[in-house]
């Protein structure tokens, strides 16, 4: 029996020759162009993703603006990576048309501009009719080969369950700062496929932010500045931590890097390892002092790797707290040390600007086969990257289950698929509480429009 | 009693910051600069007034922002002490007067978080008031020079053209000095020179990317723009750069990867994709100001280098320890450019008094000095 395709969404789904499937399968093997089309097909939440980038401009309030999808960029990335900008689509079947006769490797989103995008070329570039970005969520990019210097277990495009706790305290030390102290309240944390995570802030107020504005955000995120070239990356100057760094300190950093870090990455365990951290303290005298300990001690120990980074560990603090008032620099060194191994590394660029596109959430990442999940901040330790479905493995429950892959179906159902469960939690946690809000706002201008041109008749 | 000198130089004042007005409107760049410098002089003269004419001025852009007072205050002390804390004031003096703005409108206070943040709004301190009115007035500029330009453009340059226009055009290329995006005479390299010519004419910062590039075969983003616009600046001609990279990047990325995500870069800054500007290569201001981050080499090396490796840097330039002394003292006292000029004086053996500011005019200068004293080839 030949594989045929899915032709069109209205269509009942015909047998298909399973593919073939193992559990691990390379990377080779988790993604293509005949994986995209049923994806595509049958499993892509269009009507979700419409619902979610309308905003509450569904047509159905008088105060609606039935034009405000179609002025949003897409962009497309197809196989042979011919990439195609300032796509735009003005109802969810026409999105869902142009994906299914297209199968995009990738699918990213813009903003939304002043007009559609794939018009720009007809308004002219000064005036008051400029293409513009108009509005846009407030984005954050955090990926793990930015920690390539602080962890041991993976480096490059690699990731294991040894270093991704880095990436859930970066959720939730940035989660919590969203919520407390800049009061958002329509987060989603998005998997990036492979090695991140992803982050859309969804607020009004968020999306109407200014460039200058979100600049300003990421700056305040910003802890960690440098690269090879500097030796100490994290400084942190002042007789106290401001109250953003010194909650993110006491509620996560700390615990994780005395406890599981140490675990994973037994950071003082060998010489290269802990030159390293000794290179962060600035003054020669203190640096001599551990260092001598250390090669002495070396030889002679019977611990675990682990047990001996967390017996150098507890040397070099007591060493620092005696010592600390010999300069400014080493005030708080102990702090630093542990921001340069635990605190969240945002990618500025992204966030900085509004025409910066980002990866569409349910898009499959080409280069391991898994689909980009929604990531629950507040279980975020439960994630893991490595359990995340796959392409072959949706298929073959498409396939065996025999039950359809209808993502209207009921919530029972739902609850048994592989991907039926994160489009659950994106509906629940993320959609209906961001459409409740948006329809309340909706109708609340609404109204206060209504009610001026009342008062504009009045005499 | 009015001061009539007082007068005088209010008036001037004030026609001064309109002629700059017209002057500066005419292109992002010139906007850029202009909102830059009248932004911090605006804040310098904000600063020199008493606490009660700020609250005035304040006032006077109609800023609804309220005190925070009693026991809302009280239950913020404690944090807003850590504020005071961590900007480097042993003692916590919790002012007086704080007031509870919407975070959005002080960018700079929270991007250096210099203050306590809380369900999106900051409590800024009466001492930070000049913020709240910076981005203020800084908006305000923003906007009326987007009319005046429009002004400018329609009516305004055509029915001057006798009398302000030359003057306005004038002004605009005196002050910001070349940009180097047209290679003159003293800049024109060929491929096959690079490597001598890197080692011989180049500033640190663009030494240091190349030497990355041949090292490891690939630059992230900041230093590609960084390098790659330096290297237009100095002449070397689109093709032989997409065969300078491409020579490095295909030895990691292969040569399709090399041809789908980084051609397509290069072409653009030449200005050959996309809205076709010609980008112009970077000055040592924006150079001092960027940003290296993990795996970045671009950037100024006498700024965002640790002392040691700088020292290493300095001296595979060949620095006597007596001059690279001067250059780290320069350093410890921020003086960049300073630093880059010492440097420039003791590789060369000779003065530069204009000061190194851009790293094409470091080129050329050392270019000048290099072929004066090599004689002509022979015909």
């Amino acid at each position: 029996m030949t594989r045929e395709e899915i032709k069109s969404r209205g269509e009942d789904e015909k047998m298909m020759d399973a593919p073939q499937i193992n559990n691990n399968p390379k990377p080779e093997e988790s993604f293509n162009v005949n994986y995209l089309r049923i994806y595509y097909g049958n499993l892509f939440p269009y009507t979700d993703l419409h619902k979610w980038l309308s905003y509450g401009h569904d047509g159905k309030h008088p105060g609606c603006d039935e034009y405000y999808f179609g002025r949003r960029e897409f962009s497309f990335t197809l196989e042979n990576d011919v990439y195609l900008r300032y796509k735009s689509f003005k109802t969810a079947s026409s999105m869902e048309d142009a994906i299914k006769s297209s199968f995009p490797y990738k699918i990213d989103i813009g903003a939304v501009y002043s007009v559609d995008p794939d018009k720009r070329h007809a308004y002219s570039q000064t005036g008051t009719n400029v293409f513009t970005p108009v509005e846009r969520e407030l984005v954050f990019d955090i990926d793990i080969t930015d920690y390539d210097d602080v962890r041991y277990c993976c480096s490059g495009a690699d990731v294991c369950s040894k270093c991704w706790p880095l990436m859930t305290v970066a959720i939730k030390v940035i989660h919590t700062s969203l919520t407390e102290d800049f009061g958002f309240k329509h987060i989603l944390w998005v998997f990036s496929g492979r090695r991140g995570v992803h982050c859309w802030v969804c607020d009004p107020k968020a999306r109407r932010m200014t460039n200058e504005q979100r600049s300003a955000v990421a700056e305040y995120f910003r802890v960690y500045k440098g690269n090879e070239n500097n030796a100490r990356k994290v400084v942190l100057m002042g007789y106290s931590l401001h109250p953003f760094l010194a909650r993110s300190y006491v509620d996560y950093l700390k615990g994780f890097f005395e406890g599981e870090l140490q675990a994973t990455q037994s950071i003082f365990s060998s010489k290269d390892k802990y030159e390293k951290i000794l290179e962060m303290i600035s003054d020669e005298d203190i640096q001599s002092e551990l260092r001598e300990k250390w090669e002495n001690s070396a030889a002679r120990s019977s611990l675990s790797e682990e047990a001996i980074s967390l017996v150098r560990w507890e040397q070099l603090k007591n060493t620092l707290q005696s010592k600390k008032h010999k300069a400014p620099t080493l005030r708080m060194c102990v702090e630093e040390i542990v921001f340069t191994f635990t605190y969240p590394r945002i990618d500025l660029e992204v966030s900085k600007q509004m025409n910066h596109l980002l990866k569409a959430p349910f898009c499959v990442h080409p280069k391991t086969g898994r689909v980009c999940v929604p990531i629950d901040p507040n279980n975020c330790d439960e994630f893991d990257p490595l359990a995340v479905p796959t392409l072959p493995q949706l298929i073959e429950e498409i396939n065996s289950g025999g039950s359809r892959m209808d993502v209207d179906d009921d919530e029972e159902d739902s609850d048994r698929s592989l991907l039926g469960k994160s489009i659950k939690f994106f509906r629940s946690s993320f959609l209906e509480p961001l459409l409740k809000s948006c329809k309340e706002e909706i109708e609340t201008s609404y109204k206060t429009k209504i009610g001026k041109s009342k008062d504009s008749f009045s005499w | 009693m009015r001061d009539p000198d007082g007068s005088v130089m209010l008036n001037k004042d004030i026609i001064s910051h309109f002629v700059l007005r017209l002057v500066y409107c005419r292109s992002d760049e010139l906007k850029k600069w202009f909102l830059s410098m009248e932004t911090a002089l605006f804040r310098h003269r904000f600063r020199l007034q008493n606490f009660e004419a700020q609250r005035a001025i304040v006032g006077e852009f109609g800023l609804p922002y309220k005190a925070v007072t009693g026991a809302e205050l009280e239950g913020l002390k404690e944090r807003l002490g850590q504020v005071v804390r961590s900007l480097g004031q042993i003692s916590p003096t919790v002012e007086a007067v704080y007031y509870k703005v919407p975070f959005e409108e002080v960018p700079d206070l929270v991007a250096s978080r210099r203050v306590l943040i809380q369900k999106g709004y900051a409590f800024v301190a009466g001492s930070q008031l000049v913020s709240l009115v910076v981005t203020q007035f800084r908006s305000h500029i923003s906007k009326a020079l987007i009319l005046t330009n429009r002004k400018w453009t329609t009516t305004i340059r055509e029915r001057e053209k006798d009398r302000l226009t030359p003057v306005v055009e004038a002004l605009s290329t005196s002050y910001l000095g070349p940009d180097y995006s047209q290679s003159t005479e003293y800049a024109e390299i060929s491929l096959k020179d690079i490597d001598q010519v890197a080692k011989s004419c180049f500033p640190l910062c663009m030494r240091h990317l190349f030497e990355k590039v041949r090292e490891d075969h690939h630059l992230k983003h900041g230093g590609r723009m960084q390098l790659g616009l330096f290297l237009k600046g100095v002449g070397l001609k689109l093709d032989d750069a997409l065969a300078f990279w491409r020579a490095e990047f295909t030895k990691k990325v292969g040569s399709e990867r090399f041809d789908k995500e980084y051609a397509y870069a290069i072409r653009h800054n030449y200005g050959k994709e996309g809205k076709r500007t010609d980008y112009t290569p970077y000055a040592c201001q924006k150079i001092i100001s960027s940003a290296p981050g993990a795996g970045d080499h671009h950037g100024c090396p006498y700024r965002h280098f640790s002392e040691d490796n700088l020292r290493a840097a300095l001296g595979r330039m060949g620095l006597s320890s007596r001059a690279m002394e001067d250059v780290m003292d320069k350093v410890r006292n921020k003086h960049y450019q300073l630093a880059c000029t010492f440097t420039f004086e003791a590789v060369y053996g000779t003065s530069c008094d204009a000061g190194i500011n851009h790293p094409n005019q470091y080129f050329e200068e050392s270019q000048k000095i290099l072929k004066s004293k090599t004689p002509p080839a022979p015909v």
